[in-house]
């Protein structure tokens, strides 16, 4: 028998009201590059309820270790952390064997990218990106050093807060999410222009990771936990003709 | 009394947020200019053994002021030559082809803004009510600057007949506007390719969905 989350219903409708609106002015480089026309709301068909399946196989063991997997002389500077958390969905069922790549600045703000100008220096020892699937539970972790805050060109004193940037591949095409992970206490956190975007407070909430004193690894390592909401799908009381049912396939 | 009804008990999906300048360390990091993982996800979606006609589909995302985004990332995600996803809810009686996940995922070029995919021309998959679709492909685009990932669909200009019937391309009221989603056909020294420029904004703005 399949579980309800493996019956592949149509997603329900996204709740744009927790969503940043495309145009944002506070974030300035959202106005030349936000459609100004609505978008067509379309019902799933085939295109939208299925999506690219990963496998294990794909990714390397220290794909998920950030802290050994770019050490060429010795360990990255910086705080050591674990992050941890759950991919669930709208309904509150794991979403297993979602594919998490995460990606972040070094301890002092610095990215390991050619376009990255700023005057903290490249750390030697780290890449700053990861990935890794979810679990039968929908649980995911890596462990990194805990990013930096950096200035940005918005206003001229604008900075960041320490954040790590998620993207989230769950089963299904439309549950695509790309986002980002805050931490507890920051006190950039209430002045960010890209966090303001968000119109909800319960979202912005949502992505400000706790401490978890009880996850760390003693004399090691702080953990903060993640967790993460993707769009729930419906179950398939009536079928609605998504597609012509064929009982002998897809069980 | 007041009687309060029991609360439905959803979660609220997490906040989307920009991919920021630098999506290409995590998604792609060989564009951001180093080499760390072994294996790396990107923009040839057909090998050597798969079924299809090989198709090159390339663009440029086009922002405001006509500026090309030197700074995209795409996914895409299609059917195979026969029209079926390989994904355990597509049930239509086709064939899976083994080696062809459907899935890709490339960068536009810091200095031309250029992207490009090589792949097979998907079959035409059935769409809802037992209504075909034309055969397309699906675009998921992130930049710095747009908050939500932008999704719209690529269909292809020799498909007129099947395009004029798509249930998708028809529900778009503006039937001046359909043309935003139908790639060109160019041959290039005996290649196939499909040109697709797609403008965030303007006269010419591409057709986006809330799918
Ligand atoms: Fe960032």
């Amino acid at each position: 028998m399949k579980l309800p989350s493996e019956q592949y219903g149509e997603f329900y409708q996204r709740d744009r009201t927790i969503h940043p609106p495309a145009h944002a002015p506070t974030y300035k480089t959202s106005v030349l590059r936000s459609p100004q026309k609505t978008l067509i709301s379309l019902q799933n068909s085939l295109s939208e309820i299925t999506g690219p399946v990963f496998g294990a196989d794909e990714l390397g063991p220290l794909d998920n270790d950030l802290i050994m997997n770019y050490a060429k002389t010795g360990l990255p500077v910086g705080e050591r952390i674990v992050v941890y958390g759950y991919v669930l969905d709208e309904n509150g069922r794991p979403v297993r064997n979602a594919l998490v790549e995460v990606w972040q600045a070094n301890a002092g703000g610095r990215y390991r990218h050619r376009n990255d100008t700023y005057i903290a220096p490249i750390d030697p020892n780290f890449g700053g990106c990861g990935r890794t699937l979810t679990d039968a539970n929908g649980r995911y972790f890596y462990r990194t050093i805990k990013p930096g805050p950096y200035p940005w060109r918005n206003n001229v004193n604008d900075w960041r807060p320490a954040h790590i940037h998620y993207s989230i591949s769950g089963s299904g095409w439309a549950q695509r999410l790309i986002t980002q992970m805050y931490f507890e206490g920051d006190p950039l956190i209430a002045s960010c222009p890209i966090l303001r975007t968000i119109p909800s407070e319960a979202a912005v909430r949502q992505l400000i990771a706790p401490l978890d004193r009880n996850a760390g690894i003693q004399l090691d390592s702080l953990a903060y936990r993640f967790d993460i909401v993707l769009r729930g799908s419906r179950a398939t009381w009536f079928e609605n003709a998504v597609q012509p049912d064929d009982p002998m396939q897809g069980e | 009394m007041t009687i309060m009804v029991n609360k439905l008990e959803y979660l609220k999906e997490t906040a989307s947020q920009t991919a920021g300048p630098y999506v290409h360390i995590g998604l792609a990091p060989k564009q951001a200019g180093f080499d760390i993982f072994e294996n790396n996800f990107g923009n040839v979606l057909a090998g050597p053994k798969t079924k299809g006609e090989r198709i090159r589909v390339e663009g440029r995302v086009i922002d405001g002021s006509g500026t090309p985004l030197r700074d995209v990332l795409i996914e895409i995600w299609q059917a195979n030559a026969a029209g079926k996803y390989n994904h355990p809810a597509d049930r239509q009686k086709k064939p899976i082809d083994k080696r062809f996940r459907g899935w890709g995922r490339g960068c536009s070029d810091f200095t031309t803004g250029i992207w490009a995919f090589d792949t097979i021309k998907p079959g035409a998959v059935m769409g809802r009510n037992d209504r075909p679709m034309a055969p397309h492909i699906n675009f998921w685009i992130v930049a710095r600057g747009i908050n939500v990932g932008l999704s719209t669909r690529m269909y292809f200009s020799d498909e007129q007949a099947a395009n004029a019937r798509d249930p998708v391309l028809n529900l778009i009221e503006w039937e001046v506007r359909r043309k935003t989603l139908i790639a060109t056909r160019e041959e290039r020294k005996g290649h196939v390719v499909y040109r697709f420029d797609i403008n965030i904004q303007g006269p010419d703005e591409t057709v986006f969905f809330d799918i």
